[in-house]
């Protein structure tokens, strides 16, 4: 191997190896199997991995190299969140209900990094059908945060989280439907991109709340993030959610400075709600910033604790219409020796799905029974309307909003799963961007007693290009994105 | 007591586009089970609906044809319930804001007169698979080719008072939405189906009554008989002084029945929301004008038009214009032979009761409207006798040729020639004495029946070619003794 530390490795560094022809996709698939292969046992970060599959496409991603073709991420390995269908490879949503479920088709995002040459090496472990902030609710038990392994990744794409910081794929894919993307990605000390909703397409996504999910990078920084998204994102036809919408360069977008940019920092977000140490990296990573021209505005995001009752109210409604598909008839699990039919839903149901999507099922279902729609979903999507409009107005005084990603460092694991409520604060500052639909980023901002904490900036609608900008700005003055987990280089 | 029925009805119609409404899978009839089912349509995981643009245009050619207000912005949302032939769990529909809006629709009776209907809504939605209980035994398959079809549900205000006018105007739809092209409006094959609300009230009350829902009849004879059945059935309840339960039921036609499927007290709550997948259907005044342009003539014109330009009865052109090929049909004879009302009774009667005889539709008739044309021309201009034209339509029905030709090779030429036909009733009088004694010694009403008998010799004499009017005129002269 020529000197490529797969620990710390960036999606651009490996390009470059590559294209120098230091390295074949091959040896460095390989190269991260083997990684994987040795490191996930303690991880339990990946739920699938695709040997034979992985060594296929790099040796394809190598001849292309050859004949000089290959797209913007050819030969490069990566990790798809096990939400996201894959054709011949099982997908299982990390839940009983598709433990055995192989789909016959891509998701758009799967298809579209195929086609940019990036080279699959396995599914990664999440909460069961991406409900949940910790990654304990997967049917195949939690995955493991590589900086402390008693601590949990935080969720739902803890494993691509995860892995990623441990060095088993320089890229990963992610969900965010109310901070799956950010979040973990704070928890685990990498970035983490969740774009605005539209942007990529969702098709061949397994769906959690419809209007709310969306698809981004997981990488090691932000001038990867903005390869990926690049080859992620797009107009999709099979999406009619999917926007119609100029895509810029995001690479070349990261170029310049930020100069005149003015900064909005909500009251909300930093309220006692926010544990003290890590409001004061976020202060730390503001200086940053402002160091690099940006001026700072106190904004106002009045109803952000409303969003919490808000996304808790139509997330679960349209998880609740969305996993009703899985009934035991055509896929996914089926009980044994069914007596009836609703005997053939019950036990399916009761026997495919854990405690956490059943919770959101029925909490989803009531939302939208006869007598409680007017109180309930109604009323969330008035209030769904009056959060975005305090967006809109914030952004009226500033081009991008910044405050912590989660309230605090990776807990132990169990120590939230048994109280819900304390599990759903989580995504108090997340949440709101996706009922919102605004592109959001996660970035490493530094450790508390050894565990990451991440800087969340906000953007406006389609705007990725100046989060990108900024993050790729504060990454050049800042190493919080170097540090790698003492857990990698153990091993 | 008398009792008034009151009816509402809900068509679900097949809207005849080339793929599903939300997917590229074909949109046809009879394919083997679950071959026609793409992964869209059997809700695989992280599969998404696309919305078939030709399915929005055929539900605002329907609300134009029946003057409703077109939504100009309208959803879809999800019906949740579960059953086995709905894949996803939910069907995609619209409850809050449907395609077409208040409407009203000009319904011919059999008499040929008009009858409004008030349309209340009509939806675009996705239709479910099929449960198939009859293939296996003890077990129920599923056959999801139906899941995706698109639909147009076409619900109306309680504007129905007896079974003929349901009857009227379930055909006056079906004519309709041919003419539209929107649907074959096949009732048989699913394509057109009709629920029927109903209920009974004291004549002269106010208040409806609890009603009944009967489900999916599926021919226009079992519309009708399902009315009268279940109205019985009220009837003799409330006669009984019991209560109606509202429910849904089942017309059975082999026992001419209605039973109870389920009752809707104990009914799903289908906890409607609005459908995430899909955007709002927008449409302005642009679009909404183009299609309109492009609508053809549609029956109530036409019969107007039928009216005036030919001339004929409201019943006529009510009959005439209730398939489109039957209108065609009618105009192309007339183009070729002028003659409107001889047309119109030819078609309505000769060619509808050898139609019906062979159970062919017009489509299939061995005689075209040329062929018509070529008979009725003849009549007209009295070549034939009406009843030499029964003749030539038969060879015209054996496809012996055209209406010359046929008269030609059988013969059937009417004898018009005074000389001729002079001659053969001088036999017919010089033959027969006794009648021509009988005849003369009557009274002036007595021999207009006896001269029946003299006519009927002399036509079988000429083998039925002999004009009839001149034959009349010619005997009651030689009789007299001229």
């Amino acid at each position: 191997m020529p000197d490529i530390n797969l620990a710390t490795a960036t999606a651009a560094e490996v390009l470059g190896a590559l294209n120098n022809r230091d390295i074949s996709s091959v040896e460095l698939t390989q190269a991260y199997l083997s990684r994987v292969d040795a490191l996930n046992g303690h991880l339990n970060a990946v739920i699938t991995v695709d040997h034979e599959g992985a060594l296929t496409a790099a040796k394809d991603a190598d001849d292309a190299r050859h004949r000089g073709e290959g797209g913007i991420l050819n030969g490069v390995p990566l990790l798809h969140k096990d939400i996201f269908c894959t054709s011949g490879l099982r997908t299982t949503c990390a839940s009983r209900m598709l433990e055995n479920f192989t789909p016959p088709y891509d998701a758009t995002v799967v298809s579209k990094l195929k086609a940019a040459g990036a080279v699959t090496l396995g599914k990664t472990n999440m909460d069961e059908f991406a409900m949940g902030s910790s990654n304990e609710t997967s049917y195949f038990g939690p995955a493991h945060n590589p900086w402390d392994l008693s601590c949990v990744p935080g969720g739902s794409s803890g494993g691509s989280a995860a892995a990623v910081a441990a060095g088993l794929a320089p890229l990963s894919t992610g969900t965010d439907t109310g901070g799956s993307i950010r979040q973990p990605a704070s928890l685990c000390g990498i970035t983490g991109l969740k774009p605005t909703y539209g942007r990529v397409s969702r098709f061949g996504i397994i769906a959690f709340a419809s209007s709310l999910d969306q698809a981004g990078p997981m990488t090691r920084t932000v001038e990867d993030a903005a390869l990926m998204l690049n080859a992620m994102c797009g107009l999709d036809p099979h999406d009619s959610t999917s926007a119609d919408m100029p895509v810029p360069n995001f690479h070349d977008a990261l170029r310049g400075d930020l100069k005149g940019l003015r900064i909005g920092l909500p009251k909300q977000y930093f309220s006692e709600l926010l544990d003290v140490r890590v409001a004061n990296r976020i202060q730390d990573a503001l200086k940053e910033l402002e160091a690099e021209g940006a001026t700072l505005v106190d904004v106002d995001l009045p109803h952000t604790q409303e969003g919490i009752a808000t996304y808790y109210v139509i997330a679960p409604a349209e998880a609740s219409a969305n996993l009703a598909r899985y009934d035991g008839v055509r896929f996914g699990h089926r009980c044994d020796d069914p007596t009836d039919l609703m005997d053939l839903y019950a036990r399916s149901r009761s026997e495919g799905f854990g405690s956490e999507v059943q919770r959101r099922i029925l909490v989803g279902t009531y939302a939208l029974s006869a007598g409680f729609y007017d109180a309930y979903f109604k009323k969330a999507q008035q209030v769904r309307r009056i959060i975005s409009n305090d967006f809109k107005q914030a952004f009226d005084q500033c081009d991008l909003i910044a405050g912590p990603s989660a309230p605090g460092v990776a807990f132990s694991v169990g120590a939230k799963s048994h109280d819900p409520i304390a599990m759903y604060m989580e995504d108090v500052y997340t949440l709101s961007v996706n009922l919102a639909g605004l592109p959001g980023l996660s970035l490493p901002a530094g450790l508390i007693n050894g565990l990451p904490i991440g800087l969340q900036l906000i953007g406006r609608a389609f705007d990725e290009a100046t989060l990108l900008k900024a993050g790729h700005r504060f990454q050049l003055r800042t190493d919080h994105h170097r540090l790698a987990p003492p857990f990698g280089e153990i091993s | 007591m008398t009792w008034e029925m009151v009816m509402g009805l809900e068509v679900h119609l097949q809207l005849a586009t080339r793929s599903k409404i939300f997917s590229g899978a074909a949109n046809r009839f009879g394919a083997e089970p679950n071959v026609q089912a793409c992964a869209v349509d059997l809700g695989m995981p992280g599969m998404l609906p696309v919305l078939n643009e030709q399915a929005v245009r055929f539900a605002v050619m329907f609300g134009l044809g029946i003057d409703a207000r077109i939504g100009k912005r309208s959803i879809f949302d999800r019906k949740n319930y579960f059953y086995p032939d709905l894949p996803k769990g939910y069907q995609v529909s619209q409850f809050f804001e449907p395609i077409v809006c208040e409407g009203t629709f000009e319904v011919p009776m059999p008499d040929g007169d008009l009858f409004s209907i008030r349309i209340t809504r009509a939806h675009l939605e996705e239709d479910a698979g099929k449960s198939v209980h009859d293939r296996f035994p003890n077990q129920t398959g599923v056959d999801l080719n139906r899941a995706g079809t698109p639909l147009l549900e076409i619900v109306t205000e309680p504007d129905f008072r007896t079974a003929e006018q349901a009857v009227a105007y379930l055909k006056a739809l079906h004519s309709l939405v041919t003419y539209l092209g929107i649907s074959d409006g096949n009732m048989a094959e699913g394509s057109m189906r009709c629920d029927i609300n109903l209920s009974l009230r004291p004549a002269g009350s106010e208040a409806y009554g609890t009603r009944t829902e009967i489900k999916n009849v599926n021919s226009f004879r079992f519309v009708e008989k399902a009315i009268a059945v279940e109205a019985k059935r009220q009837q003799e309840l409330l006669e009984d002084g019991l209560s109606i339960v509202q429910e849904t039921r089942l017309y059975d036609a082999e026992r001419n029945e209605t039973r109870s499927m389920r009752s809707k007290e104990v009914a799903n709550d289908y906890r409607y929301f609005p459908e995430p997948d899909l955007l709002p259907i927008v449409l302005d005044d642009a679009y909404i004008a183009a299609v309109s342009a492009d609508l053809p003539e549609l029956p109530g014109a036409k019969r107007q038009r039928f009216i005036e330009q030919y001339q004929l009865s409201n019943y006529d052109a009510a009959q005439l214009v209730s398939s489109l090929a039957m209108a065609d049909y009618f105009e192309a004879t007339v183009t070729a032979c002028g003659e409107a009302k001889a047309t119109a009774n030819w078609m309505l009667g000769d060619l509808a009761a050898a139609l019906n005889r062979e159970n062919l539709s017009l489509e299939d008739a061995p005689i075209g409207p040329l062929d018509l044309a070529g008979l009725v021309a003849r009549v007209a201009d009295g070549t034939l006798s009406s009843k030499l034209g029964k003749q030539v339509f038969e060879g015209l029905w054996l496809r012996e040729g055209s209406a010359d030709e046929i008269i030609a090779q059988r013969g059937l030429k009417q004898v018009s020639d005074a000389g001729a036909l002079e001659s053969l009733i001088a036999t017919v009088i010089s033959n027969n004495p006794d009648q021509v004694a009988q005849y003369r010694a009557a009274d002036e009403v007595k021999q207009k029946k006896l001269i029946g008998f003299f006519v009927g010799q002399i036509m079988k004499a000429s083998k039925g070619q002999a004009n009839p009017k001149l034959v009349n005129e010619l005997l009651a002269r030689a009789l007299a003794g001229d």
